[in-house]
């Protein structure tokens, strides 16, 4: 491996060869757009390169990086928004979600049937596409949350940092998002013929 | 102390902390105790679990050629430039 600060592009391109595909992926959760998502990615990787002095740990390079293209994600989310409050909130009707809609209690069966669980059919069938669009589908303020949470990996506290709202709305979004998309997927797992166990009662 | 013995509802409710690791230790203990011994949640979490790295999953595509080839070109006109020339 190169060093560092000997020859800083061939070091900086070795690191972030490898983590272009999450960069991309992550970008275009965020934003639903290809045009965005590599705007975004490019804007991310320049200012990264301009501040690589500031980066003291090399390990932490990708939490850096990854840091950094959430912050321009951000920063142009509230640029377009053109409010004064950072993070919208999503509209009245998104809000009469209840937020306690779960998958598993359509799939879930409790007993094992010869033929297998719908669990399994239900993850067997669901492509890649079916939930990129599920979470593409969600309103902004939620699909957000959900992307730094689960796709990130960042906590509730730094979330609610990064979008400057309270604690309590991130967890609010969050339940929210997270029983929208399931709602979703569930719809799509019907379309492709998964009945549900019976178990769960009928979604609205 | 005496560890606290939750309830199936005290876990499900806890549950996406859980997961999201939000819990401190000995929350989080307390919540794998109980699904060690029971089958209901076990089975819920294992779900959720799944689900979930299916989700993170979606955060990676393959970026287009033409994205690389822009990162190249910054990166060249960047260092072409020196420090002056910022995004």
């Amino acid at each position: 491996m190169c060093d560092r600060h000997a020859d800083p592009r061939q070091w900086f391109e070795a690191r972030l060869e490898p983590l272009l595909d999450r960069l991309y992926g992550t970008a275009l959760r965020l934003t639903r757009h290809p045009d965005d998502a590599e705007d975004i990615v490019a804007e991310a990787v320049g200012k990264a390169w301009h501040r690589l002095d500031e980066l003291r740990d090399p390990a932490r390079f990708d939490a850096w990086l990854f840091h950094i293209l959430s912050n321009t994600f951000i920063s142009e989310w509230r640029r377009r928004q053109c409010r004064p409050q950072p993070a919208s909130e999503p509209d009245a009707s998104e809000n009469l979600d209840s937020g306690d809609f779960t998958l598993f209690q359509q799939l879930h069966q409790p007993f094992l049937l010869w033929w297998g669980s719908l669990e399994e059919q239900f993850f067997n069938q669901l492509l890649q596409e079916d939930l990129a669009s599920a979470i593409d589908a969600l309103p902004d303020g939620f699909r957000v949350v959900i992307v730094l949470v689960e796709v990130q990996g960042y906590t509730y506290e730094e979330v609610s940092r990064l979008l400057g709202i309270p604690l309590g709305t991130v967890r609010s979004r969050l339940n929210r998002a997270r029983s929208q998309l399931q709602k979703r997927l569930w719809g799509q797992a019907r379309e492709a013929g998964i009945t549900s166990s019976g178990q769960g009662g009928t979604p609205s | 102390m005496t560890p606290r013995e939750l309830s199936c509802e005290d876990v499900i409710e806890r549950l996406f902390d859980y997961l999201d690791r939000e819990l401190d230790a000995q929350q989080a203990e307390e919540i794998e105790r109980h699904l060690a011994r029971c089958r209901d949640c076990f089975t819920r979490a294992e779900f959720e679990k799944r689900l979930r790295a299916r989700v993170e999953a979606a955060g990676t595509v393959t970026a287009p050629p033409r994205l690389r080839q822009r990162v190249r070109r910054l990166l060249d006109r960047f260092e072409a430039n020196g420090s002056d020339d910022t995004p």
